[in-house]
């Protein structure tokens, strides 16, 4: 296959799983607003967008942090590059461009999300058709999700599309845990008041995480448990364990594939003992924040050289 | 859909009887299902010039265009002829000149027009094919009689809707094509992917050739067709930034590096194609590929200078053409047309612009033409000028010619005013025609215009089985 579609597969993965991972978060910002005083629900609001690493582009347009003004910035603003409209067009314009290397039923899925998502965007979103928008966008996903499940080939196209996806997953889900990780941090005078509960409700909620936990953990709500599961539980589709599980058969398929390995299939084995090793008591040890932000460089690493060893560019 | 007598033409009788059985609510319904399909599919298309990105539909219109098989069997003697003497005109152009030299084309014709390449001369193209792909533009003028409006030698498109359109309307309609015995059209990726393969350069021998489509990428107009021939032929979809030289042949980036391709369908044009030979600003074609194609490293379709053929001027000498080298009357006539280069012919057209259609010699795309009946006396006169000022580069025809069938329009059907194009492959083994073409409908009441570009739609073109 062509570099060139390869970095457009890629790509695509990328922007859609970004696209819906972002929705996730703006559903639980929303909830978590809805139960607060103002001053407080713009302060969720703001971590938000400090999450999605947007401040400086937010504050350089907007001068407050209100709800309204926070969620149409990123499904719709013309002023946001990044908006989720922006990264859906984005995702169907790499679509367009690899047509051929999709099937019929992926295409329009795709396409399809991206004909009613600027319909539902043609106009300011309001509290009351907040929901409709998100749930437009998980169905959507789920749809594309399911359309690349049935009908495409596990060749090395899939390759490509689960690595943009995960590679993608796996930074979304790191950021958040990122933003949030003062949260799980122990602080002494606030454990166990429901201040806290929330708090930490709220960061499993930014992944959609919330009942799974609950299924695994009976009702035990603790910071360092929390940051476990969402780091190292395997089980949980959005850890980062599970993305490097999938990232790691994906890179191995290729390597089959193509009868050799690359300079990728090296730096992979690192990432991946940092979420299939480790333990939680050691990341605490050292720092979670450290953790992270060690985690997201090498994954970035990881990723751009993909992109050199498959001659995405020249 | 109505003889000369009034009656029922003899093509539409079958498709008359289910028509008169259908609910119209039924029908404007299944209508308006068609757009939704197409936009779901993608099957739009971006128009030249305009700022926003937008992505129009071509309008389809779903009340076929019937041919019998009678008439078919006529078309495709007269077509077949007039790509073979194409194809025998295009190698003397660029070799003897035969014809120039025996008086029977004058050279002022060649002498300074863009379309003829220098860089062609003396090089003969793999297999002796100049035109891998042509689409014969034909209106119907009488009972089975089809004249030839235009040639297109370039890069002729459309044949991505004559596809489409025919898998939209059995989806709509499929007990329509267990009353009536239609023509298959779906096997034509395959048998380009066959007829590409078998033109392959020198360079390709000893394995099997590797075909890549060239596209000047997502924002050309006819980006879906191009995306959708690689896709059906099962060939990469290339863009200029994707290829460059690599051990005297043309590569391709792949994921495993760089792999030669032997036979690119190009649907770049010829000034875009080489930046080392034509515009130099070009990032639409890797540099180098003249040089590569002149050593026998590469098959280009269709071969770079076979836009001369399309030119208009040389159009009016068609039947001349194809008389010289076939040897044979031609089956397919010209409609009239008026050289206004010639002084009588100019004073004839003069005297007439308000009858005729003035066409520029190299426009294409339905622009820079003057449609005397349906233009004002201003924009008349304002065309007098022009043609006063320039002669050489105009043609005139009657209006007359051009055929109506019935289309679905708000009130019910009436007569629209159509053409078509049907799809021609040429290799070493032959001359391929698939049995319909695209049918190019002028929407608006009485407009003679059925560029897509300009408000035409599109049919289905039917021909019918014996």
């Amino acid at each position: 296959m062509l570099g060139r579609t390869a970095n457009g597969i890629f790509w695509l993965f990328r922007y859609l799983e970004r696209a819906e991972n972002t929705v996730r978060l703006l559903d639980a910002g929303f909830r978590m607003a809805l139960t607060r005083n103002v001053a407080t629900s713009e302060e969720e609001w703001r971590s938000v967008i400090v999450t999605i690493g947007q401040r400086k582009a937010y504050e350089a347009k907007n001068g407050t942090y209100a709800g309204i003004q926070v969620f149409n910035w990123i499904l719709r603003d013309r002023n946001n590059a990044e908006s989720v409209l922006r990264m859906v067009e984005s995702a169907r314009t790499n679509a367009r461009m690899v047509r051929a290397g999709l099937t019929r039923e992926v295409w329009e899925a795709i396409n399809e999300t991206w004909m009613r998502l600027s319909d539902a965007l043609a106009r300011p979103v309001r509290e009351t058709n907040l929901g409709d928008v998100l749930d437009l966008v998980r169905r959507q996903s789920t749809q594309v999700r399911g359309a690349m499940d049935g009908t495409m080939l596990r060749n090395e196209i899939y390759n490509f599309a689960r690595l943009g996806k995960f590679i993608e997953r796996a930074d979304n889900t790191a950021r958040i845990l990122d933003v949030k990780y003062y949260v799980l941090l122990p602080a002494v005078s606030y454990v166990g008041s429901s201040l806290d509960n929330a708090q930490w409700d709220n960061v499993l909620r930014s992944v959609s995480a919330e009942r799974a936990y609950r299924w695994l953990n009976a009702g035990r709500m603790d910071p360092r448990s929390i940051a476990e599961f969402l780091i190292l539980d395997g089980r949980f589709p959005r850890s980062l364990a599970f993305c490097y599980s999938k990232i790691s058969s994906n890179l191995a398929s290729l390597a089959r594939d193509y009868g050799n390995s690359m300079p990728c299939h090296v730096m992979l084995a690192q990432c991946e003992a940092l979420v299939r090793e480790g333990r939680i008591d050691e990341i605490f040890e050292t720092g979670l924040h450290e953790f992270i932000g060690g985690f997201i460089a090498r994954n970035q690493a990881l990723a751009a050289q993909v992109q050199r060893d498959y001659r995405f560019t020249e | 859909m109505h003889a000369a007598d009034g009656g029922i033409h003899p093509a539409y009788a079958e498709y008359c009887n289910w028509f008169g059985q259908q609910d119209r609510n039924v029908l404007r319904r299944k209508a308006g299902e068609a757009e939704r399909t197409f936009r779901r599919t993608g099957i739009t298309f971006n128009v030249y010039g305009e700022s926003d990105a937008e992505e129009r539909l071509i309008p389809f219109d779903m009340i076929p265009r019937i041919i019998t098989a009678h008439q078919w069997r006529k078309l495709e003697r007269g077509i077949e002829q007039r790509v073979r003497a194409l194809n025998a005109f295009l190698h003397d152009l660029y070799h003897r000149q035969e014809i120039v030299r025996a008086g029977r084309l004058p050279e002022r014709l060649l002498r300074g027009n863009d379309a003829f390449l220098p860089q062609m001369v003396g090089f003969t193209p793999p297999g002796g094919v100049y035109t891998h792909i042509v689409g014969i533009d034909l209106v119907r003028t009488g009972e089975d009689d089809f004249m030839v409006l235009e040639d297109n030698a370039r890069t002729p498109s459309g044949v991505s809707y004559m596809l489409e359109n025919r898998e939209t309307m059995m989806a709509m309609f499929p007990e329509l094509f267990t009353h009536v015995r239609v023509r298959e059209v779906s096997d034509y990726p395959r048998r380009l992917a066959r007829s590409l393969a078998a033109c392959a350069p020198p360079a390709a021998a000893g394995h099997n050739p590797v075909v890549a489509v060239l596209t000047p990428g997502i924002y050309n107009s006819a980006y879906f067709e191009h995306a959708f021939l690689a896709d059906q032929m099962g060939a990469e979809l290339v863009e200029g930034s994707d290829l460059r030289v690599e051990n005297g042949r043309i590569a391709m980036r792949t994921t495993r590096g760089y792999q030669p391709v032997d036979v690119l369908y190009r649907r770049v044009d010829d000034e875009w194609l080489d930046p080392l030979t034509f515009r130099h600003n070009s990032v639409l074609g890797p540099s180098g590929i003249m040089d590569i194609y002149r050593a026998g490293g590469i098959t280009l379709a269709n071969a770079p200078g076979t836009g001369i053929a399309d030119d208009k001027a040389i159009y009016s000498f068609m039947p001349d053409i194809v008389e010289f080298y076939t040897g044979e009357k031609p089956l397919l006539h010209n409609v009239q047309t008026w050289r206004c280069a010639e002084p009588d012919s100019l004073a004839y057209v003069l005297d007439h612009l308000a009858e005729l259609v003035v066409k520029e010699v190299h426009g294409s795309g339905g622009y820079g033409m003057l449609i005397g009946p349906t233009s004002s006396r201003k924009e008349i006169e304002a065309f007098r000028a022009k043609l006063k000022a320039k002669p050489a580069n105009y043609i005139a025809q009657p209006t007359l010619a051009l055929s109506t069938v019935p289309t679905f329009a708000r009130a019910g059907l009436a007569p629209r005013h159509v053409d078509l194009r049907p799809f021609v492959l040429v290799s070493p083994k032959g001359i391929e025609i698939t049995p319909g073409g695209l049918t190019r409908v002028a929407l608006k009441k009485g407009s003679l215009v059925v560029n897509s570009s300009q408000g035409g739609g599109t049919k289905d073109s039917w021909v019918l089985d014996d």
